[in-house]
Parts: C-alpha cells; sequence; structure tokens
C-alpha cells in the first residue's frame, strides 16, 4: 500500500480522465478534451526536462515537429503503416532530444543560453521543412482520409479520446514512477545545484541527457497524435513557436516539476481560452486580452501554479539564477 | 445557453464597427416579426496573423446575410431568416476544427469561410464527419477539393484555374501591345500561397515564350527587401511578378520605386496589395498600373456595385474577400432555399446540383464538379485613376489595360 | 556569380538593416544584463510604440523623427510602471514567473492593440519616405540611413548613461552584485525599473526610426523578436557594445545569405550562426565568461 501511496494522485485523475470517453458526448467537449490533453502530453514532455531537470526549453516546437513529419512521411512516402509510424515519431523525437542534448550540454549550456539554443533548432527545423521536397515544402502533409483503428484514424471523436487518454495516464504513471526513481533524485539534485549534484558523484551530462531523450519522444509522440487527429501539418503549424510556448505555458501554469502540473495547467489554460471566448463579447483580441491578464494575475497570486494549490506545505524553493551570472552592461 | 449564444451571435452581426450596426439595424425590425430563423456559420480567422483578410471576409458575410434577409429570407422555409453563428479561427486549423464543432453543436446549416488553406482543409474535415455542408471562401490550394469530401465546395477558384488564367491573359496583354515584355522575376512569399503559384508559373510561362529570370522567394513577415530589390535591379526584367501578403508586397513595391526600379509592368498573382484599396489609398503613386490577377466582383452587376458602396460608405476598404463572402453566402442561402430543409444531405445535394447566379462574381452559372466550382475564375485588375480595374477578360473588363508602363 | 557592385550594395544594406536591429537588440539585452530575464513583451511593446508613432502622425500630424524625444518619455515611463506595478510584484522573483508574466503581458499587448486598432497593416507616407543618397553607383535610402545613424547616437548616449551617471553606475553595479548593491543602499527595485523603462525607450527610438521604411500590423514584434535575441546572445547578454556589433553582424549575414541563399532559406544564416555561437562560445563576443 505505502509503495502505492505516491500514485494515489495520478490514479485518481487518469480514472477520471478514463471517464471522460465514456461520459462525454458533446462533439464540442471531446474535440477540446482531445486537443487539450495532446498539449498536456506535450507539456508532460517538457515538464520531465524543464520542471523536474530545470532544464527550460523554448524550443519543444523541435520535437513536436519532428513526431509528426516522421510519422506522416513514414505513412505517405514510404507507405509503412500509422502504429509503426507512431513508434518511428516517437523515437525520432528521443534521436532528435539526444542530438540536441548531447551539442547543449556538452558546450555547458545552461539556463537563457539552452533556452536559446533549442529555439533555435526548432526555427533551423521549421525553415527547412518549409523548404525541403520530403516535407512536403511550404504546402505541408495532408494524410489521406482513411478511417479504421489499423490507420490510428477513429470514426468517432471518443475513440480517439480513449486512445489519447490511454496515452496520457502511462506517460503519468511513468513520471510517477521516474519521479520516484534514482534517476528522478538524480535529476532534481541537479535542478536544485548542479555543482552540488556533481560533487556527490552525479554524472550531471548522462542525466540531462537521459531526460532530454525522454523528454523529446514524449512531446513527439503528442506531435505524431496531432497530426493523426487533423490529418494535417505543415512547418508552421507542428515547428511553429505556438507549441513551445503552449508546453511550458501549460508545465508552469500547472506547477512546476509536478506529475499532474501539465495536464491541470492544460485543461485550465484551454478551458480559460474558451471561457473567455465565450464571456468577450465579439472585438476581435478582447477575450486574447483578457486571457493574458488573467494569466499574470494568475501567477501573481499562484506562484506555486495551480497543482500548489492542493499542496500542504507549500515546499519553499529558493530563487535560482537561469543564467550563469556576468551579464556585463 | 441558447439564449447566450442568441446574443452573441446577435450582437456579431450588430457588431463590426458603429457605422456597420446602423446599416444592419433592419434584422432587429425584421426579428420582432419573429418568423423562424436558419443558423449558419461564418468561419473567419479574425485574431493571429491572418485577421486582416477574416476581418474583411466577415463583412461580406454580414452583408450577404443582411441582404438575404432583407429580400424576405429563405422562401421555401417560410420566409425563416438567416442568422449567424460566428466562429473566429483564431488563424490556426485546431482553432477552425473547435469553431466547426461548436457550430455544428449550436445546429448551423452549413459553414462558409476558412480563408487560409490549413484552416479550409481542417474545418472542413471536421465538417465532413456530420456531412455539414462547408463553402470554402477562398482557400486556394487544390487539395482542398480533390479528398472526394461531399461535403465541400470552393466557390472561388484554386491555384491551378488562378495561374492558368493570369498566364492567359498575361499572354493576350503581351500581344495586344506587340510583345514588348520577355523576361520576368518572380517574388513570392515562401508559405504554401507564394511557393505553389511560383511554381506553376515558373513552368509554365517560358512555354509561351518568357524568360524567367529568377525566382525569389521570401520569408512572411519580411522585415527587408532591400536585397530583393537590388537583385530585381541589376536584373532588369521586363516585368515583375509577386505573389506576397499584403505587407510584403507593400515593402517590396516601395523599395523598388526607391531603388528607381521602372519595369514595363508588375503583373501580381492573386497578391495582397496590388487589388487592395488601403494600398491604392496610402501610396497613389506606387499603386498607379500596377496589375494583379485575382478574385474580384464583377463591376458590370448592380448589386455587385451597391455593395461596394455600401461598404466604402460604412468607411470600410473594399478588397476582395467581401464580394466572395456576400456570394458565398448567399450560394448557400440558395441552396438552403433549393432544398426546403436544413437536413445537411439535401443542401448538399442543393450545392452539387447548383447553378446558383445571383452571385456578385464575374463567374457565370454555378456548378461544382467534385466540389470546385467549374465556372470560377480570376480577373485581370489593374489601378488606374486610384481605383482598381478589371481589364481582363473583356468579357467583364470596365476599362482598357495601359500597358507597357512607358518612363 | 554576382557582380562586386551588387555585393558592396548589399552589404551596406546588411549595416543599415543592423543598425536598426541593434536598436531593437539594445533594450532586450540591457534588460538581461541586469534583471536577468528575457523580456518575452519586447516584440509586441515595439508594435505598441510603432502604433503610438502612427497614431501621432495622423491625429496630429507630427513627423515620426519629431516624436523621438516624446515618445522616448513616455514610453521610458511605461517600461518603469510594468516592472515596478507587475512584472516586479507578479513574478515574485521566480524566473518561470517572470517569463509567464512577460509572455502574458504580451498576449495582452498585442491583442489590445488588435482590438483598438484593427488588424489592417498600415503604412506611413512621408514626403521623404523615397528619397535616396547616391553614392557612386549606389542607392541608398535616406530613410534607412538616418534609422542607422540613429540607432548609432542611441546606443552611444545609452552606453554614457550608464558609464557617466550616477543612475547608470547603480545600474552596473545591480547587474554586476544583486544583493552588495543593495547592502550599499541602492534600490534595486527602482534600478529595475528603470532599466526596464530604458529598454522600452528604446523601443520608442526604434518605432520612430523604423516607421517611415517599414508598415505596422499587431503581430509587427515577432518580425523582429527572434533577429533580436540573436543579436543578444551573439553580442554577449547584456553588452551595449556587443549588441551593436551582434546587429551589424547579423544585418550583414542575413543579407548575404539572403543574397546567396535566397530570402527564404537565408535565414538559416542566422540561425546557424546563433547556434554556433551558442555552443562554441556561449559567452558571446562581447560578454563575460561565465
Amino acid at each position: 500500500m505505502s509503495a502505492l501511496r505516491p500514485y494515489l494522485p495520478v490514479i485518481g485523475l487518469g480514472v477520471l480522465l478514463a471517464l471522460a470517453p465514456l461520459f462525454v458526448t458533446s462533439n464540442v467537449a471531446l474535440n477540446f478534451l482531445v486537443f487539450t490533453l495532446i498539449i498536456a502530453l506535450a507539456a508532460q514532455g517538457w515538464n520531465l526536462l524543464g520542471g523536474f531537470g530545470g532544464q527550460f526549453s523554448f524550443g519543444h516546437a523541435a520535437f513536436f515537429g519532428v513526431g509528426a513529419y516522421v510519422s506522416a512521411i513514414w505513412q505517405m512516402s514510404l507507405g509503412l503503416d500509422a502504429w509503426t509510424g507512431f513508434v518511428a515519431g516517437t523515437l525520432a523525437g528521443a534521436v532528435t532530444g539526444l542530438t540536441i542534448g548531447f551539442l547543449a550540454f556538452r558546450a555547458g549550456l545552461r539556463g537563457s543560453y539552452f533556452a536559446l539554443v533549442t529555439l533555435a533548432f526548432a526555427e533551423v527545423f521549421r525553415v527547412l521543412s518549409n523548404s525541403s521536397e520530403a516535407t512536403g515544402g511550404a504546402a505541408g502533409l495532408l494524410l489521406p482520409l482513411r478511417i479504421g483503428a489499423q490507420n490510428l484514424q477513429f470514426a468517432d471523436r471518443s475513440t480517439f479520446l480513449a486512445f489519447v487518454v490511454a496515452l496520457t495516464i502511462l506517460v503519468l504513471l511513468l513520471v510517477q514512477w521516474i519521479r520516484g526513481s534514482r534517476f528522478g533524485a538524480q535529476l532534481v539534485a541537479l535542478r536544485e545545484n548542479e555543482e552540488a549534484a556533481r560533487a556527490l558523484g552525479v554524472d550531471v551530462f548522462a542525466v540531462k541527457l537521459k531526460a532530454i531523450g525522454l523528454s523529446g519522444a514524449i512531446t513527439a509522440a503528442a506531435g505524431v497524435l496531432y497530426l493523426q487527429y487533423f490529418l494535417f501539418i505543415d512547418s508552421n503549424i507542428v515547428f511553429g513557436t505556438w507549441i513551445s510556448v503552449e508546453v511550458l505555458l501549460a508545465a508552469i501554469v500547472g506547477g512546476l516539476g509536478t506529475v499532474l502540473g501539465p495536464v491541470v495547467g492544460a485543461l485550465a489554460l484551454h478551458g480559460l481560452g474558451e471561457l473567455v471566448k465565450h464571456l468577450a463579447g465579439d472585438l476581435p483580441g478582447i477575450d486574447l486580452a483578457v486571457y493574458g491578464a488573467v494569466l499574470v494575475v494568475a501567477v501573481a497570486f499562484l506562484p506555486g501554479g495551480l497543482v500548489g494549490l492542493f499542496r500542504r506545505k507549500p515546499a519553499p524553493r529558493q530563487v535560482r539564477k537561469t543564467a550563469p551570472e556576468g551579464g556585463r552592461v | 445557453m441558447t439564449k447566450l449564444h442568441d446574443q452573441i451571435s446577435r450582437r456579431t452581426v450588430l457588431g463590426g464597427g458603429a457605422a456597420l450596426a446602423a446599416t444592419l439595424a433592419m434584422p432587429g425590425v425584421l426579428r420582432a416579426q419573429e418568423p423562424k430563423s436558419v443558423k449558419i456559420g461564418i468561419l473567419q480567422p479574425v485574431t493571429g496573423n491572418l485577421a486582416q483578410d477574416g476581418e474583411l471576409g466577415r463583412t461580406g458575410a454580414e452583408y450577404a446575410i443582411k441582404a438575404v434577409n432583407d429580400a424576405g429570407g429563405i422562401p421555401s422555409l417560410g420566409g425563416a431568416t438567416l442568422e449567424m453563428v460566428f466562429g473566429d479561427a483564431r488563424s490556426t486549423p485546431e482553432g477552425g476544427t473547435a469553431e466547426v464543432e461548436r457550430m455544428q453543436s449550436e445546429g448551423v446549416a452549413g459553414i462558409v469561410g476558412g480563408f487560409a488553406s490549413p484552416i479550409c482543409l481542417a474545418s472542413s474535415q471536421a465538417a465532413a464527419r456530420y456531412d455539414l455542408p462547408y463553402v470554402v471562401d477562398v482557400g486556394v490550394s487544390d487539395k482542398i477539393v480533390q479528398r472526394d469530401l461531399s461535403n465541400t465546395f470552393r466557390f472561388g477558384p484554386g491555384f491551378g484555374t488562378c495561374s492558368k488564367t493570369a498566364i492567359e491573359n498575361l499572354v493576350k496583354l503581351n500581344e495586344a501591345a506587340g510583345k514588348p515584355a520577355r523576361t520576368v522575376v518572380l517574388v513570392h512569399e515562401d508559405g504554401l500561397f507564394g511557393s505553389g503559384l511560383a511554381k506553376l508559373m515558373a513552368t509554365e510561362l517560358p512555354k509561351y515564350g518568357f524568360e524567367i529570370f529568377e525566382t525569389i522567394a521570401h520569408p512572411t513577415p519580411a522585415r527587408d527587401m532591400s536585397n530583393v530589390a537590388l537583385r530585381i535591379r541589376s536584373l532588369k526584367p521586363d516585368l515583375i511578378i509577386p505573389s506576397s501578403y499584403y505587407g510584403e508586397t507593400v515593402l517590396l513595391m516601395r523599395t523598388l520605386y526607391q531603388q528607381r526600379v521602372r519595369p514595363m509592368g508588375y503583373y501580381s498573382v492573386l497578391n495582397g496589395a496590388a487589388s487592395n484599396m488601403r494600398f491604392v489609398k496610402e501610396f497613389p503613386e506606387i499603386a498607379n498600373l500596377d496589375m494583379d490577377c485575382n478574385h474580384w466582383h464583377d463591376p458590370r452587376k448592380e448589386e455587385a456595385i451597391q455593395l461596394k458602396k455600401a461598404v466604402e460608405d460604412a468607411g470600410g476598404l473594399w478588397a476582395y474577400n467581401i464580394p466572395l463572402n456576400y456570394s458565398c453566402v448567399k450560394l448557400l442561402a440558395d441552396a438552403i432555399d433549393r432544398a426546403g430543409s436544413v437536413e445537411p444531405k439535401a443542401i448538399n445535394e442543393a450545392l452539387a446540383a447548383s447553378t446558383f447566379e445571383g452571385h456578385v462574381m464575374p463567374y457565370g452559372p454555378t456548378k461544382f464538379d467534385k466540389g470546385q466550382n467549374t465556372g470560377a475564375a480570376p480577373v485581370s485588375l489593374q489601378v488606374q485613376d486610384e481605383t482598381i480595374k478589371v481589364i481582363y477578360p473583356e468579357e467583364f473588363a470596365d476599362a482598357k489595360p495601359v500597358f507597357p508602363i512607358s518612363g | 556569380m554576382y557582380s562586386p557592385d551588387i555585393i558592396i550594395e548589399a552589404l551596406l544594406n546588411g549595416l543599415l538593416t543592423g543598425a536598426i536591429y541593434a536598436l531593437v537588440a539594445l533594450g532586450l539585452t540591457l534588460v538581461y544584463g541586469v534583471l536577468h530575464i528575457i523580456n518575452f513583451a519586447h516584440g509586441a511593446l515595439l508594435a505598441a510604440a510603432m502604433f503610438a508613432v502612427l497614431l501621432i502622425n495622423q491625429l496630429f500630424g507630427v513627423d515620426p523623427y519629431v516624436q523621438i524625444p516624446f515618445l522616448t518619455v513616455i514610453f521610458f515611463a511605461v517600461g518603469y510602471g510594468l516592472q515596478r506595478l507587475i512584472i516586479g510584484p507578479a513574478s515574485h522573483g521566480r524566473d518561470e514567473n517572470i517569463l509567464l508574466v512577460t509572455l502574458g503581458l504580451s498576449i495582452v499587448i498585442e491583442n489590445l492593440l488588435l482590438a483598438g486598432f484593427g488588424s489592417d497593416t498600415r503604412s506611413l507616407n512621408t514626403d521623404y519616405s523615397f528619397n535616396v543618397y547616391e553614392v557612386g553607383p549606389y542607392l541608398l535610402s535616406q530613410v534607412r540611413v538616418f534609422g542607422a545613424a540613429g540607432a548609432l547616437v542611441t546606443a552611444a548616449l545609452l552606453w554614457l548613461f550608464l558609464s557617466r551617471s550616477d543612475t547608470g553606475k547603480a545600474i552596473r553595479a545591480v547587474a554586476r552584485e544583486k544583493i552588495g548593491a543593495s547592502l550599499q543602499g541602492i534600490d534595486v527595485a527602482h534600478v529595475y525599473a528603470v532599466t526596464f523603462g530604458l529598454g522600452c525607450a528604446c523601443l520608442a527610438v526604434a518605432a520612430c526610426l523604423l516607421l517611415p521604411t517599414f508598415y505596422v500590423n499587431p503581430k509587427i514584434g515577432s518580425a523582429f523578436v527572434l533577429v533580436a535575441f540573436t543579436i543578444v546572445v551573439l553580442g554577449g547578454m547584456g553588452s551595449i557594445v556587443g549588441a551593436m556589433l551582434g546587429g551589424l553582424i547579423i544585418g550583414v549575414v542575413e543579407s548575404m545569405s539572403g543574397l546567396f541563399l535566397g530570402e527564404s532559406l537565408g535565414q538559416i544564416g542566422i540561425f546557424v550562426i546563433f547556434i554556433l555561437t551558442l555552443l562554441l562560445r556561449p559567452t558571446g563576443l562581447f560578454g563575460a565568461k561565465a
């Protein structure tokens, strides 16, 4: 029982999510849940690296896009099936993560420097995929509509939701397990103080690499889901900065470095987005302005994220510098 | 909930500027008599990168709804009025999809709009789940009508037709002037629309004896056009063919003008600026005699002239999105009327069999083949006397082309 | 492939454009150097400044260049207020929260501009917009030359202010050692706000210089933000001289890679430089060693 105890919140949220496809019938709500959970999943990937490991990335679009493009090319150009495409896309995300991680961490990049290099990689991928023939160039790739479970395309939205929910629960369990594992402890240790972690014998480079590989895989899986759901991708959609921003927003708003944070954050942000859309009338932009304002106010009053609300003892956290000191004016 | 939405969509109909609200005061009176109403979804990106076009599209749709309602609504449904359910696609495919779902849940009989190809692709596919009629307003990617979706109809022309017509008109223009132009530089934005067009032009134009000096792609947004201008200046082409969005085209034309590049003509295709009155008003000397092959209203139709006047009197600027969306909404209204029902299947069948002529575009009777209106074609336009005139094809023209530009 | 004349002129174009980039990057690097935050609202604030220039021009017919002193003061106040009243208190000193707050602010500003000014792309036409300087075979746009000169003057003034004035010295002290500075009686919150205000003032100058050659819409900031980040990194985060040189280098690189790879693929040149700088010399050309 005690071994299961840390899993209780995850199981609780998992059960709630699992009930959704059974009880939600409105397609508006189903569509909302599917898209929100795709973002939540991508954010879960970001959280593993950024939340637990303290390595903020501004370029998770790189992984999201690699997953989507690899799976699309796998199916369209190579004529292979969607399920292996899902696996291929996810693995490609891991490889991309390892490559970027190897270069960036080898160079000792941290804080803002790491954030900006990831952003640059995502932009390079965006520009390349926009001009390369293999990725369909600027026209993007339109996955042919072939409804059938073998093609990972479902006739109704609730089946797709069930699939996304299953994946989300799987990843939640995985992250919860990592959190309790030795690897998880090492990650948190290097977030709190990299030098101290190193002094304690943690192989910082290897731990970071492992984290970014896993992170890339999870976010790439979300990219594949986006492809399978909307059946159309182009460079500005899957490599666009919007997705990099969405995932870090969801993870931070939900609660940095918490297991449930990304899911809670994505649901809250998208819920808020829908709410203001209904309330703010028709002058374009007002709803999004309200959204932004609520975000600022929420940060002011909930500095620990939403999940922090439910913690009995808010864990005091040191104010860290994201960047090495020495910026000179 | 329904009440709330009614308020929102009413407000939406009445929104869009105080002046417009005044011209739209009538529906309120009609509503008082409370005939049945038919909801139709108007999907446009009014926030995000495409907001400028989305706002124009919405304006066109609003005027069409007012026109249909003023003329007695849908006769076969006892004069039921059209009621707009507006959705902001937020310039993204997923934003469009979410709005389609909401519109479906609110019981719309059909959806008009989308503007950009990615939004149209995703939204029409979402609507296809319910077989919900979807009329694409602009979305020029030919993939939109190559998916065998029984609910998707594109009233306007696609890439293929646009570039074909553009080339035909260009050849005619050049021949009529004694073939002065031989060399061309293509400038295009690197997205789906610009790249697609440039590719077609680059393969087709040489067949008519034109030599393509260079094809220059640029990103959107572009920060600087100096180098593009520099290359064009050194190449000295007879013709410059730009396909870009508004901001970049304005930047390009300004820079070329400043760099004293004076070709025989600018002949753009589906360009964001050369057929936008804002450009003509803000930079009359640069816009003067620019040509563009684009969607445009039929200048011979009284209804089109009236619509243009109404928009301009209300302080709006005229652009092709307005008559195109106006026509699409009227096309859908006509199909609903002939279907005599709001059943999706019946409306789709009515659309597929449509011979609608009550639009304001230079198209002739509507005829859909696999979802594409085969009668649709762009026209060639030229800025003359600080306004935009149709120069080709002759049957729709309200001005003679000025080409080559001397000086 | 290209004649030397074209290459030289493209080089000049790159320098002129780069100077304006540098000016946009100046505010960003200053804020980064002192507050150690990446200000995501920078692009939106630039858009706001450009709309302000347009509005004042249309309402009162004031030339963009004449607006510089006035708008600089206004935007200094705006920046000071934003940091003092919103960003500082709301972020509780946590990096992730500063990120959220500036992101939130950028969403608010961009969409208020959309609601207020509409989505149209607008330009400002002045009588001198199309004047050129003929230098040998080259045609240099007058407004772009003004822009570059203005950027250099602004950077020089800022540098003088930081190195000579008491406030400037306080800013540098806080940048180097926050706790030490506050122990010496420097009001850190005030210095932060002044810094943020200066960053916004730079944007106001940039807006006045840009508008005669460029266009404006609510999303315009995004066109400059990424390139500004690149410059900040290249020049070394926090370095004013670095930002100026970084801007000029990026301008030339963009111009050259645009010429040889095409404008579209040419953007890669910038990002490759960006990545290489980070991987090989993360402190930038002029930053102190980490």
